[in-house]
């Protein structure tokens, strides 16, 4: 744009430090206040300056809250999440674009459907189902034939129910749908012309060409998976299973004893770092994904 | 849209959907049914099947002046929340949409605070935001009593709100920045060459014509705010739904009552409003954002 306007020019850069002391300056409190001693930290007036004892603190906070495992399980729940939309979306989609059955329309309303409740307005039934999983098989079995079965199986504190409710959507199989009928039809007539079919043109053809979706679905459902706070809360009592979303209350300073944010702050940094990464570094994908899931 | 070309077989899409399917009936449907059952029965104290007791679920809940309650900060939450981020991400992305140079490093940093799980942002800026330390204490010790919300309901109001809007006004200014891009280019030229500046073309064209993805982000903002997943850990965590109820939104009080009330019945009549309310936000959207207008 060839227009002199030094005025505007100087209001934009103003409004996008503004928005960088807004959006950033947190994080800035938080790196500062981590790498700060007991006293440092609960100063006043507070000292943006960052010190030396972050890893110290981190150590600290680490060992304090059993992050060790909190990690772990964190990490392998969002990958569970995040494999599990990817792979089981990727195949739902294909059922639903590309074969001509009387069942598509039906399957198409009932995946969709699920975008409209969030597990949060259904939590207490799905954490029932969670606790007594073969609830409707056993009434199934007593409507059809009258007889009470006694099978019992519960998901609480496993990696199962950790991830299977959570998988149970419809984002990521919108995202391949979308995709899947961008592509041009001949691709699939040339397909079975060549004699190939249906699963070898998923598996040849679809998968590669979705190569870009995946990495934008990865990194949305990673990101999606490991902030979970709600429901690792309820499917969880064995400590063996605590993610790191829970261990942050043992993070936080009792009323009465002695208020040590310095090692909070240094405990939520490192909860926040993974997520924190993907999105760095993957952010071009992360945005298209999130762009393209929610239209 | 159909696809021409497509593959004849009735077992094998079926097979294919199999699994998804399963876990939704188990995980969406079964559960989905159970809150309607639950919303319509109440289970006698000392065991036995559940009876049907109509609307009686209902009538409780609508009693409570604690739920009243819950539904105005719900409102206030999510009213506040989404015009804060909404605005939030509009301005940043006018600004950004410059392109002038030097620009490109705050494209890439807005966006990181969406990485931030609620709760973990909740509990830093339980700090931050502290009225003994950190950046308001300062402000304290100046005027005394000025902010405190461990005290005042409003003040966590206003809390958990900047924590929601901190959070989420990255993610609407990725979408805005978009819409941005997708305004013609000869449109703003044109009006250039006719002498309006930066902002007056900000206001009289990209604002207007960014309205259908603005409506979008005010409902998914929305919808966001009065049961998304965020808004009961930044609830938990910065604040614990208190002080004296000032910050018990729905979803918040929907778990304590289930969960630590025991209150099945309670809890999933008000599960079944919240419902309501979605599919009203639902319904909004796609009836209108459906004939969206498109400028290509």
């Amino acid at each position: 744009m060839i227009q002199r306007t030094p005025f505007a020019n100087a209001l934009t850069y103003g409004v996008m430090i503004f928005g960088f002391l807004l959006l950033i300056g947190p994080f800035i409190v938080i790196v500062s206040g981590a790498s700060q001693t007991f006293q440092q930290v609960n100063a006043i007036p507070f000292s943006f300056v960052p010190q030396d004892r972050l890893f110290e603190n981190m150590g600290a906070a680490w060992s304090r809250a059993n992050l060790g495992t909190a990690m772990l399980n964190s990490f392998v729940m969002a990958s569970l999440v995040t494999v599990g939309k990817v792979a089981l979306s990727a195949l739902t989609a294909f059922a639903i674009v590309f074969f001509r059955t009387p069942l598509k329309g039906f399957f198409f309303w009932m995946v969709f459907i699920t975008l409209m409740l969030p597990l949060e307005v259904r939590v207490v039934p799905t954490y029932a189902v969670a606790a007594d999983l073969f609830q409707p098989v056993r009434f199934l079995i007593a409507a059809v034939t009258g007889f009470e079965v006694s099978v019992d199986w519960n998901l609480l504190n496993s990696y199962a129910g950790l991830t299977l409710p959570l998988i149970a959507t419809a984002t990521g199989t919108f995202l391949y749908r979308q995709f899947y009928l961008t592509l041009p039809d001949e691709l699939a007539e040339a397909a079975r012309m060549d004699g190939s079919g249906a699963i070898r043109f998923f598996i040849d053809m679809l998968l590669p060409l979705s190569r870009t979706n995946m990495l934008a679905l990865t990194t949305i459902m990673f990101v999606y998976g490991w902030n979970q706070y709600l429901w690792p809360l309820l499917m969880v009592t064995d400590p063996q299973y605590k993610t790191t979303m829970m261990s942050l209350v043992a993070l936080l300073p009792s009323d009465n004893g002695t208020p040590d944010w310095n090692v909070t702050l240094a405990g939520s940094l490192i909860i926040m770092l993974p997520p924190l990464i993907v999105v760095a570094v993957l952010q071009r994908w992360f945005v298209r994904g999130l762009v393209a899931t929610e239209k | 849209m159909d696809k021409r070309a497509a593959f004849r077989s009735w077992w094998l899409p079926s097979l294919f959907a199999l699994p998804q399917i399963i876990l939704i009936l188990l995980f969406f449907y079964w559960p989905a049914v159970a809150v309607l059952r639950w919303a319509f029965t109440l289970e006698p104290p000392f065991g036995g099947a559940a009876e049907f007791v109509g609307f009686a679920n209902f009538q409780e809940v609508f009693a409570d002046p604690l739920y009243w309650n819950s539904v105005g900060v719900s409102l206030a939450f999510a009213l506040c929340g989404t015009l804060a981020t909404i605005f939030v991400g509009l301005v940043l992305a006018l600004a950004v949409d410059r392109q002038l140079p030097g620009s490109a490093p705050f494209r890439f940093l807005y966006i990181l605070p969406y990485a931030i799980a609620g709760p973990a942002a909740g509990m830093a800026f339980r700090f931050i935001l502290s009225p003994e330390r950190g950046l308001m204490a300062s402000v304290n010790a100046a005027f005394p009593d000025f902010w405190n919300p461990a005290k005042y309901g409003s003040h966590a109001l206003i809390l958990v709100i900047v924590v929601f809007a901190w959070k989420w006004a990255g993610y609407t200014f990725i979408f805005l920045l978009a819409g941005l891009q997708s305004v013609p280019r000869s449109l703003i030229e044109a009006a250039a060459m006719d002498g309006c500046g930066p902002i007056r073309r900000a206001v009289d064209i990209q604002i207007p014509l960014l309205a259908p993805t603005l409506f979008f982000l005010l409902v998914i903002m929305m919808t966001e705010g009065f049961v998304g997943a965020d808004t009961y850990g930044i609830v938990a965590r910065t604040t614990d739904g208190g002080p004296n109820h000032g910050t018990d939104v729905m979803v918040y009080r929907i778990v304590e009552e289930a969960f630590r009330g025991l209150n099945y019945s309670g809890a999933s009549a008000q599960s079944l409003v919240l419902i309501g309310l979605i599919m009203i936000f639902t319904f909004i959207q796609f009836r209108f954002i459906e004939r969206q207008v498109h400028y290509k």
